[in-house]
């Protein structure tokens, strides 16, 4: 999984039926100094996340989709936790 | 599968049901010398490792088949603790 | 997924069976990426901004077609809302 901050939510009129009804989010993946780091990603949302959240993504196909109750949908990704705190030795 | 470090934790309270009561563990990848590599992961964890422990992670679809994370939203898995490595 | 920006499009008229009547986008990923070549799912067209799924899951915008591809426009982007 990734630490992400949610920096955007994505508006699509036209889209899969699969990704109908979900908070479509833009992420940006966090380094573990709350840096930007590497590429953004959309992620459908499964814990009623929001801009400017810190949150958990899972970038593999099950747990993205099983996530938002979708089987079998092209869904990559997913936002799965909202992130309370980081703690780093 | 990959070699790393345990360097921190995450809690969330607001997560996937399934993830509850699971441990949420930040690894540094490190190499066989045991040398820090770029980047992070978040794993979660089914062996009981601590802070600093070397660790084995599984990562992708296979983290699901780890005990305990069969049907779970979980792309990282720490399998195993790391007594030794040995190189030719 | 990752946001994209249509370029343009790819015609190969000789293509595995499965990918006959599939519109080919070029896609270039947001803000600065790589190009890929994705299998349009949803009538996207030149110039408009998209989000593409990528792997093994590209393909199930098809099913129960079985189509090779690893990358799939899923949706056409109207808006992105930032705080």
């Amino acid at each position: 999984m990734i630490i992400a901050r949610v920096v955007g939510n994505v508006v699509a009129s036209q889209k899969q039926l699969s990704h109908e009804g979900k908070k479509i989010l833009l992420l940006q993946p966090l380094d573990l100094k709350d840096e930007p780091m590497g590429e953004l990603v959309v992620a459908l949302d499964a814990v009623d996340a929001g801009v400017g959240d810190r949150v958990l993504a899972v970038q593999e196909g099950f747990s993205a989709m099983t996530s938002v109750g979708h089987i079998e949908s092209p869904i990559d990704a997913a936002v799965i936790g909202v992130i309370d705190l980081v703690e780093i030795e | 599968m990959l070699l790393g470090r345990i360097i921190g934790t995450v809690v969330a309270t607001r997560k996937d049901p399934r993830l509850e009561g699971k441990k949420l563990l930040i690894c540094r990848p490190v190499d066989p010398d045991g040398n820090d590599e770029k980047g992070y992961i978040v794993a979660v964890d089914t062996v009981h490792a601590g802070f600093r422990e070397q660790v084995l992670i599984v990562q992708g679809s296979s983290a699901r088949m780890a005990s305990g994370c069969k049907d779970t939203p979980v792309d990282a898995a720490i399998v195993g603790i790391v007594d030794q490595v040995s190189q030719d | 997924m990752y946001l994209g920006k249509v370029i343009g499009r790819v015609v190969a008229s000789e293509k595995n069976d499965v990918l006959e009547g599939k519109t080919l986008l070029l896609v270039r990923r947001l803000p600065q990426g790589p190009v890929v070549v994705a299998v349009d799912a949803v009538g996207a067209g030149a110039g408009e901004t998209v989000y593409v799924c990528r792997g093994r899951e590209a393909a199930y915008a098809f099913k129960p077609e079985e189509v090779p591809t690893e990358a799939t426009v899923v949706a056409i982007v109207d808006n992105i809302e930032r705080e």
